[in-house]
């Protein structure tokens, strides 16, 4: 029997897409609007796709608590990285602020991700050279040794600069990743979609 | 049955030593690389830092043959894994050995200053990680763990499991930080850092002091019992709380602990390393954690008086001087702690005490709300 397709979300179009799509479809969550852009890539791609799937936010304790969430990517924080850069660079003009420094982690992502649903599974963000099924497949079949672990909510996320980023976020079951190979085919597909 | 992880080779480049042997004697010795600083860069307001003589890292490159146009990260990641992967004996270049590095910050003072010679695309992490994989001639493609304060426990909990996936024979975890004023300035807006030597866990503690080290653990998998010190088990957990701030109820930290404990012999359990940075919230959370996982008896101990928060080396070094510090039957002494300053009155001391086991964990907290936890044993 052929394997139903993942379901995923892939964002690309800008800072100006993420705040009408969270204004649309989100609106709840007033933290939004502190996120870098890293954060608010993965935060508004992560509810659409619950939205798609139709997860409910409400679980129970064992839920919250199978839930990880791995995501990767290749810059990093680095947009974050820069705008703190330049509150020091000017001795003229030092203002470094919290606010932005706390962004230059890029697994904030994974924790405002967690925050907002609840999910006390494990978090982690692993930077790679560029998007790659194989090894993310590999990591995320990985990530399933962890006996607790029962789904994953997994995806790329990147931001250069302010008004430019790639997301892809998919939810991956325990059996989605036993078989490693085909979970790479699904990630090649999303990968595929980052550039459209 | 899993299979089992052992620990083969170690190494720690820090301000202390350029040996995990020479670390260590120097930690028992009480001896501390911190010091106070009035300035540096556009700071002006004074810190403590425990900070590596880029004189003596130079110098070690010269002896390992390290040549080329490296920053000081990458350096310094090499310093210590070309000695490591040396006393392991293992051929490096091989596509059954995982690299894995573990770093918060990279090459990111290359935002503020370029350096000739080196790409400024080096500040991506993974390209980074590439020229180190390079150096060895290692064939595979680079990852690097980057979940903030705990990296270094996350990237040997990753090794652990991607050697008992079959893929791999060895793994070669790294960890470094270089201590640029990126990063000094951010935790100075937070406030979070101290004028004076940290205290961690004392009533008058006042906060962290930054530090760094390179650290390396090479790992093996074998299905067979041997001697020596196998990486049992680890957890990462999220408080789902805050993305700066530690859980008041310690949650991950604590669910970490429960799970490690699972595979742990409570009547070998030397003691808990743990994070102890001496902020007012890290170490009181810590305190609930280790009381909800009734560990408030089994000794505690924190190594950020002697180091200063080594950032992705933290959870590499700081186990590397735990397997040095249990095969010495001796609880290391919590440099800066004098008084109890948490809520729960956990076992920790500012003297050296002697200890039985053969079983110690490792806990580590950070931004992001993120814990984790191993367990390691030693086997006769």
């Amino acid at each position: 029997m052929e394997r139903r397709g993942l379901d995923f979300v892939a964002l690309n179009q800008g800072n100006a897409q993420l705040t009408e799509l969270y204004r649309t479809h989100i609106g709840d969550w007033p933290k939004f609007y502190k996120m870098d852009t890293l954060s608010k890539a993965g935060f508004v791609a992560t509810e659409l796709l619950l939205k798609k799937v139709g997860e409910c936010r409400c679980s129970s304790e064992e839920f919250i608590r199978s839930r990880a969430i791995v995501l990767f990517g290749s810059t990093a924080s680095l947009c974050a990285d820069r705008n703190y850069q330049e509150t020091i660079q000017d001795k003229d003009n030092y203002y470094p602020s919290p606010a932005l420094f706390v962004y230059t982690l890029p697994n904030i992502v994974t924790g405002e991700i967690a925050i907002r649903n609840h999910w006390r599974g494990e978090t982690s963000f692993y930077v790679l050279e560029e998007p790659d099924a194989s090894q993310m497949a590999f990591h995320l079949a990985c990530a399933f040794q962890d006996g607790d672990t029962e789904s994953i909510l997994a995806g790329w996320v990147d931001s250069r600069m302010n008004d430019d980023f790639q997301v892809f976020v998919t939810l991956v079951s325990r059996e989605d990743a036993a078989d490693t190979e085909w979970l790479a085919g699904q990630l090649q597909l999303m990968i595929n979609n980052l550039n459209k | 049955m899993a299979r089992l992880i052992r620990c083969i080779a170690d190494n720690v480049v820090s301000p202390l030593g350029t040996t995990s042997r020479s670390n260590y004697d120097s930690v028992k010795a009480g001896r501390s690389g911190l010091a106070r600083y009035e300035s540096m860069g556009n700071i002006t307001t004074p810190f403590v830092l425990s900070r590596v003589d880029r004189g003596v890292i130079d110098g070690l490159c010269t002896e390992l043959g390290i040549q080329g146009n490296y920053t000081f990260f990458e350096k310094f990641l090499l310093c210590s894994s070309v000695q490591a992967v040396r006393d392991a004996g293992i051929d490096a270049s091989s596509d059954r050995v995982l690299f894995i590095i573990s770093t918060t910050k990279g090459n990111v003072s290359l935002l503020g200053q370029p350096q000739e010679g080196v790409e400024q695309e080096r500040v991506l992490l993974a390209k980074a990680a590439r020229e180190v994989m390079r150096f060895f001639g290692n064939p595979g493609k680079p990852i690097v763990v980057c979940n903030a304060c705990i990296s270094g426990v996350c990237a040997q909990i990753e090794a652990m499991r991607a050697l008992r996936s079959g893929r791999y024979d060895y793994a070669v975890v790294i960890g470094a930080d270089e201590q640029s004023p990126f990063i000094i300035s951010g935790f100075l807006s937070f406030k979070a850092i101290s004028d004076e030597p940290c205290r961690p866990f004392d009533k008058d503690r006042k906060g962290l002091n930054l530090g760094e080290c390179a650290a390396t653990v090479v790992l093996e998998v074998s299905d067979e019992k041997k001697s020596g010190w196998e990486l049992v088990c680890g957890a990462i957990r999220n408080d789902a709380n805050h993305i700066s701030g530690p859980s008041r109820t310690g949650e991950g930290s604590y669910l970490c602990l429960m799970e490690v404990l699972k595979e742990c012999n409570r009547n070998e359990l030397a003691f808990v390393n743990v994070h102890g940075t001496a902020t007012a919230y890290n170490d009181e959370m810590e305190s609930i954690a280790l009381y909800r996982a009734g560990l408030i008896d089994v000794p505690v101990t924190g190594l950020k008086g002697y180091y200063g928060h080594t950032m992705g080396a933290a959870g590499i070094m700081e186990s590397i001087l735990s397997m040095y510090a249990v095969r010495d039957n001796t609880v290391l002494a919590t440099r800066g702690y004098s008084e109890q300053g948490t809520t729960y009155p956990v076992s920790v001391c500012s003297e050296i005490r002697e200890c039985n086991g053969s079983e110690f964990i490792k806990l580590l907290s950070g931004f992001g709300g993120s814990n984790a936890a191993l367990l390691y044993r030693f086997v006769e």
